[in-house]
């Protein structure tokens, strides 16, 4: 079978390999069973039929045989449990990890971490997308893995043990019947195996074709007001009608080939246990063979195909279920964007409300990604300064920005302030000199009071009260149903993107750190909200080294000094109209 | 909410020429099942009768039938697979039809604020999709487990009555009582988990999003914290019901070992009685074991179940909803040569039923649809709106976000009729005009302008199915897109990807102008057509958009005030009335004052 067992699946995560011991357990005890209750069961009826015995004399045997169809049943239930809670715990650990790594690195997928990535392909809406695919994946890919743990694995390791035990066993009783029926197995094998191959090729460019149908509806869905704008949406009912009956045709051609596997699978299963029972029929007729020897071999027949047939059935689980799977490993997977502490002893950090801040020769480049993002930028930000860097979009503005906060570290050069690496300090200790205000903010669930209050939690109603007074949201919070106890975040109250924005400024307020990070906080908005936010911007960048990704030319003009970043290289300090331009 | 047996009732009924495939395909599952049945069942007596060790002549006829079931289980169970796939493919395709018809007159101007995400549609979608198990996997299943239990049942029962009534019970069982405790378990684990699957999916995903704030703040660790104990609680559960799944496993093979066994309880003392042919027994008990797997399937299938059953009642809520806007009986023709215009309107939004519809999910969180439709039913939107637009006149729309400038748009092309006052075309109440009459006429180009994952070309023909090469490149010049797209590898044959992912979402809405611009309207209202571009060029489309629109109408909406010139005419709109009517542009400095005032009452 192709990838039989997901390798990465095992490798990763302890659980799978515990799930993965569990489960050959359980298949021997299964074998064990199968082989057991053929034997009775023969036992049982070859008695009553030859030698007309009695329910009483048949006593021990028929518990022996209750017992043993309980115990396949219990059997067949702790595969179902284990795998479910195998799934569980594999899930689990992996978005224990991920959460880990997110949260250590900040590498948000959507977030700054990966902003500078907008140029690689990512767009703002994609990288949204993809952070919710990814927390939709790690919390019902669970669904998938039970289909995989309870349902494909199990099957699997009966199909390696069970056939084995019965070919054994077969092969005492009737070595005839085990010839045939060893000849039949590899050649079942070599077919799911000849004709696996070319199927799971054709299997996929259904899948393929039905997810294609698929999107394709979404799109037209999807678009339908646009349709309805052009008239177009009765057209397009004859089109989906069309396309949908090329896709039935086309689809039920691949599958006339695709389904001719099951039926030589089907074929050799059937004919493999109808010639068993013939030659079992002619032995007993000469003589050879006792009715309970033949019986026993015609039982265990139909269980030496049965798990091979459906290991084989199983097999799309094992794709969607470790699909969920490959989403967090992609994500746990990639490098790090941080170096290694460069010494063991973090040295204290420094000031940088009395040291500047130096980028020196810095270049960056995300791990696996040709060419760099950041080449060459070497700069100074002298305390208390504001700088205001501009740019075109792509150009590593934000990337730029992540460096300086540590949330990623630079390839090569080094930031430094007060003369020492930013990678020789304690990352925490930095980060906390660091206040940002993004362009598209994350409110937490939580209330308002609580959201600005994100740096410092212990912080009193009346710095929380000060803070939202000086980012000029104290209005709007007042305007809420519930003011600073309204809730906000997911499935509770929306606030529109200027809204956010002012609540990120009062956090920014509350943390009254010396160095402060500024990413367009005013792009798109209406002019009312943006000049509500330029005025609060100016009283929070007083006495604060400032950086500010810039394309309002009022906040650039007003800067002391203006970068400009352009493929990632800097280019010459530009004239105020240059910017505007 | 519609009733869930009505709902899988109507998804359940097939066409014409369905019914006739799900009979094929009953047919031939239900002949594979028997053959699979015969087959051991017949081996079971070629044994035992060989072991009277007969001329061997007389097992000829028994070795023949059974090589023969053989061969027909596999041919049927192909037969089988093709019919049913077959089936599903062809309801799919007429399911989405019959879906895509029953939202079309329900979406004229999109979900507004709340199914801007696309969420909503996305699972719309989903929902039809799922349906296609509704027969492959749930009903065929069913039918064939059920024909093959009164079978089985009325076999036995030829040979042995009381062993008829064993394998007739043993099989019902199977087939009834595991599957429907199975599906129990399966709702209510489901409803069970939800909210905590919620409250995590959230927290992950707010973690993702915030995790450089978190760094930032130094709050990592709470909030992994956070996230360690809503996974352990979402864990807690997940055992348990996986505990009780486990259990219907248990249950299910038990009924089918204890079918096994009293079978044999009341064949045994009938062999020894005479009653039943010693032969017989063995036939019998194989008969039991194959018949078995029929039910194998059947807990699944009443998963499945519940899933077509929530996916069908979201449907039919949608489709069972009452359109926004209907044509009139009678409609008539816009005349030409009039304008547009808007009499002393007032507006409020007043439900949000389509939207709530499409959010419900398991019926269970209905109630706690967010409140994204913030202000339904309470305030105007719009209140005692004038305005009009010539042919050939230029008018801009100017307002703080939130004061209602896309509300009025949509009035203009009927997307809402408004409770009080009238929008007119040439005189003609639009209420008088079919739809796509009026649109034919009036065009909105809105902000979630869709782009079609097809080519550059195909998406602006959209407009103008007979547009001819030079007039696209024209359309895109006016967008100063023309270089762009001349440079492109395929040029007007690049695709532009899913919800125009390939293209960056400034050229995104740069099409999406390009294309309202090519279309024939008489009237072209055009929503924020330069959001999210820089400045400078931002005035350039702007400009050129202008420029190509010629004699046509044109309601521009923006919150620029540096995009004006060139309209004939600017208004502003702010706290849900135009509050002034600057008149031409070089003289809206006058009023800016007003203005400004019209601005603060907006936004608070």
């Amino acid at each position: 079978m192709p990838a039989p067992v997901d390798r990465r699946l095992l490798r990763e995560s302890r659980a799978a390999r515990t799930q993965l011991l569990i489960a050959g357990l359980l298949g021997t005890f299964t074998a064990v069973l199968v082989v057991a209750q053929a034997v009775l069961l023969a036992y049982v009826i070859s008695a009553a039929a030859m030698r007309a015995a009695t329910v009483g004399s048949l006593r021990p045997e028929l518990i022996a045989l209750a017992a043993v169809l309980l115990a396949r049943a219990a059997v067949a239930a702790g595969f179902e449990l284990s795998g479910r809670w195998g799934a569980l715990r594999v899930m689990s650990g992996l978005r224990g990890r991920l959460a880990h790594r997110v949260l250590a690195e900040g590498l948000g997928v959507g977030g700054a971490g990966d902003a500078g990535r907008g140029g690689q392909g990512g767009r703002d809406g994609e990288a949204i997308d993809r952070s919710g695919e990814l927390a939709a994946a790690a919390v019902q890919g669970v669904d998938a893995l039970e289909a995989y743990f309870a349902g494909y694995l199990p099957q699997f390791v009966l199909a390696a043990l069970v056939p084995l035990a019965v070919l054994g066993w077969v092969l005492v009783l009737d070595p005839l019947a085990a010839a045939i029926l060893a000849f039949t197995v590899p050649l079942l094998i070599l077919f799911m195996i000849l004709i696996g191959r070319g199927a799971q090729a054709r299997t996929r460019r259904r899948w393929q074709t039905l997810a294609l149908l698929s999107a394709h509806f979404l799109d037209v869905v999807r678009g339908l007001p646009t349709l309805r704008t052009y008239r177009r949406d009765g057209i397009q009912e004859a089109t989906l009608a069309e396309v949908g009956e090329r896709y039935r045709a086309e689809t039920m051609g691949t599958l006339r080939i695709a389904f001719l596997s099951a039926l030589v699978l089907e074929l050799c299963a059937m004919i493999g246990t109808a010639l068993v029972a013939a030659t079992i029929g002619v032995q007993l007729v000469e003589g050879v063979l006792g009715l309970q020897a033949g019986l026993t071999v015609l039982l265990l027949a139909p269980e030496l195909y049965g798990p091979l047939r459906q290991v084989g059935q199983q097999f799309h689980a094992s794709a969607d279920g470790t699909a969920a799977a490959e989403r967090i490993f992609e994500v746990l997977e990639r490098p790090s964007v941080l170096a290694p502490a460069s010494v063991a002893v973090p040295a204290p950090t420094p000031d940088p409300r009395c040291e500047s801040i130096r980028f020196r020769d810095v270049g960056f480049a995300y791990p696996g990604v040709r060419g760099p993002v950041l080449a060459g930028v070497d700069f100074e930000l002298a305390p208390g300064e504001l700088t205001a860097l501009v740019g075109p979009s792509g150009a590593g503005k934000s990337t730029l920005a992540a460096l300086l906060m540590r949330l990623a570290d630079p390839t090569s050069g080094a930031i430094e302030c007060g003369g020492r690496n930013l990678r020789e300090l304690d990352l925490d200790h930095w980060r906390a000199q660091i206040a940002w205000v993004p362009q598209d903010p994350t409110l937490f669930a939580g209330t308002v009071a609580q959201n600005i209050a994100l740096g410092d939690p212990g912080a009193g109603g009346e710095r929380v009260e000060r803070a939202a007074r000086a980012a000029g949201a104290l209005e709007l919070i007042e305007g809420l149903p519930a003011g600073f106890d309204t809730v906000l975040g997911d499935g509770a109250r929306r606030l529109s993107a200027g809204q956010c924005r002012r609540i990120a400024l009062a956090r920014a307020f509350l943390r009254d750190t010396p160095l402060l990070v500024l990413d367009e906080p005013t792009a798109h908005l209406d002019e009312t909200s943006a000049v509500a936010i330029a005025h609060a911007l100016t009283r929070l960048a007083q006495g604060r080294t400032v950086l500010s990704i810039v394309h309002h030319r009022a906040l650039a003009a007003r800067s002391a000094r203006t970068l400009e970043l352009c493929d990632g290289r800097l280019v010459h300090a530009p004239a105020a109209e240059a910017v505007a331009a | 909410m519609s009733d869930s047996l009505t709902a899988l009732r109507g998804v359940a009924r097939t066409a014409p020429g369905e019914r006739r495939r799900l009979l094929l395909a009953v047919a031939l599952a239900v002949g594979a099942a028997a053959a699979a049945i015969a087959l051991l069942a017949t081996s079971g007596y070629l044994i035992s009768r060989a072991a009277q060790r007969p001329p061997i002549l007389l097992l000829m006829v028994a070795i023949v039938a059974v090589r023969a079931f053989g061969i027909t289980r596999a041919a049927l169970r192909y037969g089988e697979r093709l019919a049913s796939h077959d089936l599903a493919l062809r309801q799919l395709a007429r399911l989405r039809l019959r879906f895509y018809r029953a939202l079309r007159p329900l979406l004229p101007g999109g979900l507004g604020d709340a199914g801007g995400d696309g969420e909503l549609l996305a699972r719309f979608v989903a929902d039809v999709d799922a349906l296609q198990d509704l027969h492959l996997r749930v009903l065929i299943p069913t039918l064939v487990a059920v024909l093959v239990a009164v079978g089985a049942g009325l076999a036995a029962w030829l040979a042995l009555p009381a062993a008829g009534i064993v394998v007739l019970a043993a099989l019902a069982l199977a087939a009834t009582v595991v599957p429907a405790f199975s599906g129990a378990l399966a709702a209510h684990a489901g409803h069970r988990q939800a909210p905590a699957r919620a409250r995590l999916t959230a927290q992950l995903l707010e973690s993702v999003d915030g995790a450089a704030e978190l760094a930032l703040t130094g709050r990592r660790e709470d909030y992994a914290e956070r996230l360690r104990s809503s996974d352990a609680v979402l864990a807690r559960l997940a055992r348990g019901d996986a505990l009780a799944a486990s259990v219907a496993t248990l249950l299910g093979g038990a009924i089918a070992g204890a079918g096994t066994l009293g079978l044999l309880l009341v064949a045994i003392p009938a062999v020894r009685s005479g009653a039943l042919a010693g032969v017989l027994l063995a036939a019998l008990v194989f008969m039991l074991l194959a018949a078995q797997e029929t039910a194998q399937p059947l807990p699944l299938a009443a998963r499945r179940l519940r899933t077509c059953t929530i996916a069908a009642r979201r449907l039919f809520d949608v489709a069972d909803h009452a359109p926004a806007v209907v044509d009139p009986p009678a409609p008539r023709v816009a005349r030409g040569g009039g304008e547009l215009r808007m009499s002393d309107v007032r507006f409020r939004y007043e439900e949000r039923d389509l939207v709530g519809a499409l959010r419900v999910s398991d019926g269970i969180d209905a109630e706690d649809v967010p409140g994204d439709l913030d202000g339904v039913g309470d305030s105007w939107v719009l209140d005692g709106i004038d305005l009009a637009v010539a042919p050939g006149e230029r008018v801009a729309l100017l307002g703080p976000s939130g004061a209602g400038k896309s509300t009025l748009a949509e009035l203009l092309v009927r997307f809402h009729d408004p409770q009080h006052g009238r929008v007119t075309l040439d005189g003609l109440d639009v209420r008088e005009l079919a739809q796509d009459e009026l649109r034919r006429v009036v065009l909105l180009c809105d902000q979630d302008a869709h782009l079609f994952n097809t080519t550059i070309r195909a998406n602006l023909m959209l407009a103008r199915p007979e547009s001819r090469e030079d007039a696209l490149w024209e359309t895109l010049r006016a967008v100063e897109l023309h270089d762009w797209v001349a440079e492109l590898p395929d040029g007007l044959d690049t695709l532009v990807g899913q919800q125009g992912r390939l293209v960056s979402g400034g050229q995104r809405r740069r099409l999406a102008l390009a294309r309202a611009l090519l279309s024939p309207a008489r009237f072209l209202i055009l929503d924020e057509p330069t959001a999210h571009l820089d400045a400078p060029l931002a005035a350039r489309v702007m400009a050129g958009a202008l420029h190509a629109a010629g004699e046509r109408g044109v309601l521009a909406i923006t919150h620029d005030r540096e995009l004006l010139r060139g309209f004939d005419r600017v208004l502003a709109l702010g706290g849900s009335v135009l509050a002034a009517d600057c008149g031409k542009p070089e003289v809206m400095t006058a009023v800016i004052s007003r203005y400004g005032i019209a601005q603060e009452a907006g936004a608070s």
